[in-house]
C-alpha cells in the first residue's frame, strides 16, 4: 500500500531522519513510535508532502508520490491528522466536513460559480453526506457549534470525520491519543477500529503505548532517526533493543 | 431647509458609499485568500470603466452588450496578473506581494494611459437622466442603479460563500491554508480564482460609477484607496461589514464635502482610515482576538 524507502532528511547540520525504509499493508494499522526527538513527526511530514525529502522515495500503491503537495495526495486517497488539530475555526462543524467532501464534489471551481442552480442540488448531497462522517464520529449533535469552540477531545473527533469525508484509502494519524483523557483514549481506538473495518489503511504516530499495543497490527520503532525494529506488537514488547531505547542501556 | 441638504448629502454618500463597499470586498476576498493586500484593485475599478467605454464606442457594441464584455475582459486581467506576477513569485512573503500589486497598478495605469490618453470620458448613464426626487431631496436613476447592483453582489456573494461547496472551500483556506490543502483543496487554484472574481467586483464598480463620476486612465488610485479604506472600516470581512463601512464612508465623505468644505472630501476619509487604524484595526464590527490568514 504504502513504502518508504531510504528515506533521509538532513536540517542544516542535523541529520532528523538517516536511511529510513519499511512497508504498510493495506488494511492493516500500523503504529509508528519511538522517543522524543526519534523523527517520527518528520517522517510523517515527509509523507504527507509537508517537508521536502533529502532523499528517498515514498510510494503509495505503486506510484511513486515523493514531491507530491498535500492537495494532489488527498485526491489520491491519502489524509492526515495533526497533534494540534488543524481546524477550520471559524466554520461550523457540519461545514468543516462539508468542505472536507469538496474533493468529491462533480462541480468545478468555474461550473460552481455558473452553475448555482445545479449546485444546490449538489450542497444538499454533500450536507447529507456530512452528516453522515459527523454521526460516524458521534458528534452529529454538534453540528452547528463553531468549530473554534469546540473542547479539544471532540476538535479531534472532527478532524478525524472531515479527514474520512474525504474518502481516503489510507489516513495518517499524528498522536491521535495526545490531549485526551483515558475514556476519550479507549472510545477513539473503538474509532480507529471502526475506520479499519471501513478497508481504510492506518498509520499512526503516538505515545499511549496501551493505545498502540491494544490497536496496532505492526509497529515501526523509530530511534535517533534510524529504524530499530519492526513487527508485531508482542514482538515488539520483547524486543532488547527497543527496551534499551525506552529505558536506557543496562550496562 | 438644513434636512434637505443633509438627506440630499446622504443619498449622494450611499451611491459613492456602496462603490467604496464593493471595491472594498474585493480588496477582502483576495485578502481572505492570500494575506496579501491588492493595491491594482483601483485599476480593476479604472479597466471596468475604460473597458465598457472601448467596446461601446470603438467596438459599437450595445450598452447591455458592452457591460458584459466588460466585465469578462477585466476577469481576464485579473486572471493574467496572478498568473504572470503573483504566482511566479519565488519568494511570496506578503511584503514582496505587496509591492508586486503596486508595481502591477502602475503598469496597468500606465498602459491604460497609452491606450486611452488622458482625457476624462463618460460613460452614459444606464436609464436616463431624469431627477427623481425623495422627500425633497433629488437622485438620479443611475444612484438607483448603484444600490441594485450592490445589494444584488452583495447577496450572491452571500450565497457563494456560505451556501455552495466552492465558495466553503474558498472559505476554508482562508481559515487554514494548510488544513485547506490536506483535504484536497488546491490553494493556488483558489488563490487565482480569488483574483479573477475581485477584479469582476472591481470593474462592476468602475463602470456602474462611470455614468456620475466620469473615468479616466486614474480614477483608480483614488477608488483604489477609498474602497480600501472601506475594507479596513469592515475589517476585511467579505461580506456585509465592509459594504457597510463604504457606506459610512460615502455619507461621512459626502456630509462633510457639504457642510464644511468640499476640498476636505479625500481627508475625511483617510482621516477615518488612519483613526481605524489606531483604535479599531480589527475594523468596526470585528471581535479583538480574531485573526484572519
Amino acid at each position: 500500500m504504502l513504502e518508504v524507502a531510504g528515506i533521509t532528511q538532513i536540517f542544516g547540520g542535523v541529520t532528523a531522519l538517516q536511511d529510513v525504509s519499511f512497508a504498510i499493508h493495506k488494511g492493516d494499522i500500523t503504529g509508528v513510535i519511538g522517543p522524543n526527538g526519534a523523527g517520527k513527526t518528520t517522517l510523517f511530514n515527509i509523507i504527507t508532502g509537508i517537508y521536502t525529502q533529502t532523499s528517498g522515495t515514498v510510494t503509495l500503491e505503486g506510484k511513486n508520490i515523493s514531491a507530491f503537495p498535500p492537495e494532489r495526495l488527498a485526491r489520491r486517497g491519502m489524509v492526515r491528522t495533526f497533534q494540534n488539530i488543524e481546524l477550520f475555526n471559524q466554520m461550523t462543524v457540519l461545514e468543516n466536513v462539508m468542505v472536507g467532501m469538496h474533493t468529491r464534489s462533480s462541480c468545478g471551481l468555474l461550473s460552481c460559480a455558473l452553475k448555482m442552480p445545479w449546485s444546490i442540488a449538489e450542497e444538499r448531497r454533500i450536507r447529507k453526506g456530512a452528516v453522515k462522517w459527523l454521526d460516524f464520529a458521534g458528534i452529529t449533535d454538534l453540528a452547528d457549534v463553531t468549530a473554534g469552540n469546540l473542547p479539544f477531545g471532540q476538535g479531534r473527533l472532527l478532524e478525524i470525520a472531515r479527514a474520512l469525508a474525504v474518502e481516503p484509502r489510507i489516513m495518517l494519524m499524528d498522536e491521535p491519543a495526545a490531549g485526551l483523557n483515558s475514556q476519550e483514549t479507549q472510545a477513539l481506538g473503538q474509532l480507529i477500529r471502526r475506520i479499519r473495518e471501513m478497508g481504510i489503511t492506518i498509520v499512526l504516530v503516538e505515545h499511549d503505548m496501551e493505545l498502540v499495543m491494544d490497536i496496532c497490527d505492526r509497529i515501526v520503532v523509530l530511534n535517533l532517526g534510524m529504524k530499530l525494529a519492526e513487527g508485531t506488537p508482542r514482538e515488539i514488547q520483547e524486543n532488547h533493543e527497543v527496551i534499551a531505547a525506552y529505558l536506557g542501556e543496562d550496562d | 431647509m438644513l434636512f434637505d441638504q443633509i438627506l440630499q448629502y446622504c443619498l449622494s454618500g450611499l451611491s459613492t458609499g456602496a462603490i467604496y463597499g464593493l471595491i472594498g470586498v474585493g480588496f477582502s476576498i483576495i485578502f481572505n485568500a492570500t494575506g496579501i493586500i491588492n493595491f491594482a484593485q483601483g485599476e480593476f475599478v479604472m479597466l471596468g470603466g475604460m473597458l465598457t467605454l472601448l467596446f461601446l464606442e470603438t467596438l459599437a457594441l450595445p450598452l447591455w452588450a458592452a457591460i458584459p464584455c466588460a466585465i469578462a475582459a477585466s476577469m481576464v486581467a485579473g486572471l493574467l496578473f496572478e498568473r504572470l506576477a503573483i504566482r511566479p513569485l519565488r519568494q511570496p512573503t506578503p511584503i514582496n506581494l505587496v509591492i508586486i500589486t503596486i508595481g502591477g497598478s502602475i503598469l496597468i495605469r500606465g498602459l491604460a494611459m497609452l491606450a486611452w490618453g488622458k482625457d476624462t470620458h463618460a460613460l452614459p448613464p444606464f436609464s436616463g437622466n431624469d431627477p427623481i426626487s425623495i422627500l425633497g431631496a433629488t437622485i438620479l436613476p443611475q444612484h438607483i442603479w448603484i444600490l441594485v447592483v450592490t445589494v444584488f453582489i452583495v447577496a450572491v456573494n452571500r450565497f457563494y460563500f456560505y451556501h455552495t461547496i466552492s465558495g466553503k472551500a474558498m472559505r476554508a483556506c482562508a481559515y487554514n491554508r494548510r488544513a485547506a490543502g490536506l483535504v484536497g483543496i488546491d490553494v493556488r487554484r483558489m488563490v487565482l480564482f480569488s483574483f479573477v472574481i475581485s477584479s469582476a467586483l472591481g470593474s462592476i464598480a468602475g463602470l456602474i460609477v462611470a455614468p456620475l463620476t466620469m473615468t479616466s486612465y486614474d480614477v483608480g488610485i483614488m477608488l483604489g484607496l477609498k474602497g480600501f479604506c472601506a475594507a479596513i472600516i469592515g475589517g476585511m470581512s467579505s461580506g456585509i461589514a465592509t459594504v457597510i463601512g463604504g457606506l459610512l464612508l460615502g455619507i461621512l465623505e459626502s456630509l462633510g464635502a457639504g457642510l464644511i468644505s468640499s476640498g476636505y472630501k479625500d481627508a475625511i476619509a483617510f482621516i477615518i482610515l488612519l483613526l481605524i487604524l489606531v483604535i479599531r484595526p480589527q475594523g468596526l464590527f470585528g471581535k479583538a482576538e480574531s485573526e484572519r490568514v
